[in-house]
């Protein structure tokens, strides 16, 4: 066992410390002394190689090495000093990783550094209403017209597109070949005449996410990733990128500080919630959950940088148990605020902007999301545990 | 940065894990439970005594292989898979500890080396310092000590304990002493032994660094907590992987139990729960070892939370086993109730989590 990351990481830690002195206090508000706008604060974030590190420059990243030792630094510190990371989303997270992987030259030099720069927003267009758990049994139907793929069917559940200006999308080009293997990976213009959008008001009643319709959705040739009947592939090689950013150990740790403070401030009958021994036993019920979150995402960093230990069970537990613990310990904040922990919205009393609400919520949506839940535990027990898959049935009734 | 076990510390838990399956079966554990042969069980502890466990705390300016705490837990997991029927937490974490941090040079020259030469063995009990429960307690008045100890581990063979008073002071007794009553307590788990001292003026050798001091019995609960809950993970491994081979085989409705879904996401609730319960273990051990800062609390919530988790488990793999999980032929039971023990034995998980809020200064 050792935890030092070593003098040259130590220099390193010394440096991002320094940056975020810096820019201590930094805002994307309007109303802020220290307003910055998002994609300014990217840039600065690439230039100093604090995001899309391993990017190469070419494509508008800071043409390093990876490193995600120094990744961990930045998020760890960042987090400490309450310093806003990097832009996510599905483009950054998810496009960005599989262009570098499967796409070709001119999509590389022509998607990548706009999307870093967030000035290009991507959304992800698997899902459709007959195809959630099931993907690959997906309609949306493409077929090549001249030169051009020519789309049409449905997807749902489609995270931001509303605001996105391309979708990466799964479609079935090959209706003659099995399952898996007729579908094709196509990056389509949002703006593209045929596209219909219809937000759908989620539980948190944000329009997290939308339906979109394709009516002869004519897009160039050029632009499916991989070749035809791959999609299945390029898109598992992003569904690894987004299960492992669903439930960060950092932002769960804050999150942790956020509800212990509350539960000092907050009282019953003049007695601080944190007082009351069933409440501050469910506390330390959840801290010590957070602590072996914690110290398992040192273990999964160390499995990246010392090849011979496997981890392999380790890494496929991580969206089922931080997406639930995330939802468990929201769901304390509430428990222990009573009537008012169920205040939302614009209303008096409101407490921590009703966020405590508002990510008990989310995080249902997250334990759903990106796979669900169950969906991991057969990941788990099948691929981890070498368990047995179900056997096929003949005809659902 | 390397985040586990080091080579070394695996190689040494696969000695142990080896030992106990090439040597102690189910049913080799049903003879020693049931203490039909205490041949055999002599045969198994040296067995185990062999690969250096006596002495792996000990300095190694005392004879022993200077060790730390996650070596210790290394074996501890090791132990565990395999309801290894021998005394650890006790006799050789916390002893060690406890004599290396509280005693004086003349104690330390007088039992280190033979603790580790195995010539001599000393038992613990330490509860009433966690949780006083019915009429236990200790009173220390003049080098003697009155009172009553419940719980005391690793007192099979023991040759002297280490107790403490309320304040937590640790003193040493005799077993030969006229004073000290010793009386055998029936737990569910028979793989290993727990006492109940009756002390009336027996003769009390103080380590005299522990008095005033609590700093130190902390440390020596904070190690046995640590090593307990390794017990407890490796137990809890053990169960995991045979519901999950049982599972493989078994069939019904013409098809493996593996492949229907309730059992596969009993499989797989396990396990994700177990997995994180490595780090956090490890991490609390090189923090005693290294951190003291961060150690009482990790400690803390490693015996509490891996004692919810191997709870869990210990029941869903029962009931993966379907009938035969519940007989005594199969022997899970034994398992299931070293789990048992861990959990209470140094504070149930309650009472450590208020420990850790207290550390946190929680509740005032
Ligand atoms: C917040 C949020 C954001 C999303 N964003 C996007 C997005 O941007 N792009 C996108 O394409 N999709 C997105 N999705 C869709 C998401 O991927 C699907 O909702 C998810 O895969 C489940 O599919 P479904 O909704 O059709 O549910 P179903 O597949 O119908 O599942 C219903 C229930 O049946 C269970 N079930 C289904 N199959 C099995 C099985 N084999 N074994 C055990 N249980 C099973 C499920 O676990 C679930 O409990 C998002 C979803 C959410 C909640």
């Amino acid at each position: 066992m050792n935890l030092e990351y070593g003098p040259e990481y130590e220099d390193f830690r010394a440096e991002v410390i320094d940056f975020c002195k810096e820019y201590e206090g930094i805002s994307f508000e309007n109303t802020s002394s220290k307003n910055i706008s998002r994609s300014e604060w990217q840039k600065i974030l690439i230039e100093k190689g604090f995001i899309a590190r391993a990017i190469p420059k070419e494509y508008g990243g800071f043409g390093g090495e990876t490193d995600i030792i120094k990744s961990r630094i930045i998020a760890t510190e960042f987090s400490k000093a309450k310093i806003p990371g990097g832009m996510g989303g599905q483009g950054i997270d998810m496009l960005v990783p599989t262009l570098l992987e499967w796409g070709t030259e001119e999509q590389k030099q022509h998607y990548i550094q706009p999307t870093l720069h967030g000035e290009m927003i991507w959304c992800q267009g698997y899902s459709e209403p007959n195809a959630g758990s099931d993907l690959a049994s997906l309609q949306t139907k493409g077929e090549l017209k001249d030169g051009n793929w020519v789309i049409n069917g449905q997807k749902i559940w489609t995270s931001t597109a509303q605001y996105s200006q391309m979708m990466f999308c799964l479609v079935r080009t090959e209706p003659q070949a099995p399952k898996h293997s007729g579908i094709s990976f196509i990056l389509i213009p949002m703006d593209t005449p045929g596209i219909e959008i219809r937000p759908l008001v989620d539980m948190t009643l944000n329009a997290g996410f939308n339906e979109v319709f394709f009516t002869d959705v004519t897009v160039p040739e050029g632009n499916i990733v991989g070749k035809r009947g791959d999609g299945w592939s390029v898109a598992n090689s992003v569904l690894g990128h987004e299960r492992g950013s669903l439930a960060d150990p950092n932002a769960t740790m804050n999150r942790l500080n956020t509800l212990i403070n509350m539960m000092k401030e907050e009282t019953i009958d003049g007695r601080r919630l944190i007082d009351i021994p069933s409440y501050r036993d469910r506390l330390m019920q959840v801290q010590g959950k957070v602590m072996a979150n914690q110290a398992h995402s040192l273990r999964l960093l160390s499995s990246k940088i010392n090849p011979g230990q496997n981890v392999k069970l380790g890494g496929m537990i991580q969206k089922l148990v931080g997406t639930e613990l995330r939802h468990e310990m929201e769901a304390l904040a509430i428990d222990v605020l009573g009537e008012i922990g169920t205040l939302y919205e614009e209303t008096p009393r409101l407490k921590e902007n009703g966020s405590f609400q508002f990510h008990y919520m989310y995080f249902l949506g997250l334990i759903i999301g990106g796979g669900t839940n169950q969906i991991q535990k057969n990941i788990i027990s099948e691929r981890g545990l070498g368990m047995p898959k179900e056997p096929k049935v003949q005809e659902a009734s | 940065m390397y985040f586990g076990l080091s080579e070394e510390q695996n190689q040494f838990q696969d000695y142990v894990k080896k030992f106990l399956s090439d040597n102690v079966s189910v049913d080799e554990i049903r003879k020693i439970a049931n203490g039909d042969d205490q041949k055999l069980h002599d045969d198994i502890k040296s067995g185990l005594m062999n690969l250096g466990l006596s002495g792996l705390l000990i300095p190694e300016n005392y004879g022993g292989l200077g060790g730390d705490l996650l070596s210790a837990v290394s074996i501890a997991q090791g132990l565990g898979t395999g309801v290894g029927p021998i005394s650890f937490a006790g006799s050789y974490v916390m002893t060690p500890i406890a004599l290396s941090l509280g005693g004086n040079d003349d104690q330390k020259d007088k039992y280190l080396p033979k603790i580790a030469s195995n010539e001599i063995k000393f038992g613990v009990g330490l509860s009433e310092y966690v949780a006083a429960r019915e009429d236990s307690g200790i009173e220390l008045n003049k080098g003697k000590a009155s009172g009553k100890a419940l719980f005391v581990i690793d007192g099979d063979d023991a040759d002297f304990f280490i107790l403490s008073d309320k304040g937590g002071t640790m003193f040493i007794v005799d077993k030969n002493d006229k004073g000290l009553e010793v009386i055998q307590l029936t737990t569910v788990d028979k793989t290993r032994l727990y006492l109940e001292l009756n002390l009336k003026n027996v003769k009390a050798e103080v380590l005299q660094e522990t008095e005033n001091n609590p700093f130190i019995i902390q440390k020596v609960i904070d190690a046995g907590r640590i090593i307990l809950s390794a017990d407890s993970l490796g137990a809890s491994e053990s169960m995991i992987e045979k519901a999950v081979s049982y599972a493989k085989e078994r069939k019904q409705f013409n098809r493996v139990i593996g492949s229907f879904q309730a059992v596969k996401h009993m499989c797989a609730e396990m396990a994700a729960d177990l997995e994180p319960c490595y780090a956090m273990l490890w991490q609390a051990a090189h923090s005693f070892d290294h951190d003291p800062d961060e150690a009482r609390l990790q400690a803390c919530q490693a015996k509490s939370h891996i004692a919810e988790v191997a709870k869990m488990v210990s029941k869903k793999a029962t009931e993966v086993h379907g009938g035969m999980g519940f007989t005594d032929l199969l022997g899970l039971h034994y398992w299931f109730k070293r789990i048992g023990l861990n959990r209470q034995i140094l504070g149930g998980p309650e009472l450590v989590r208020e420990e850790a809020a207290e550390l946190q200064g929680f509740n005032q």
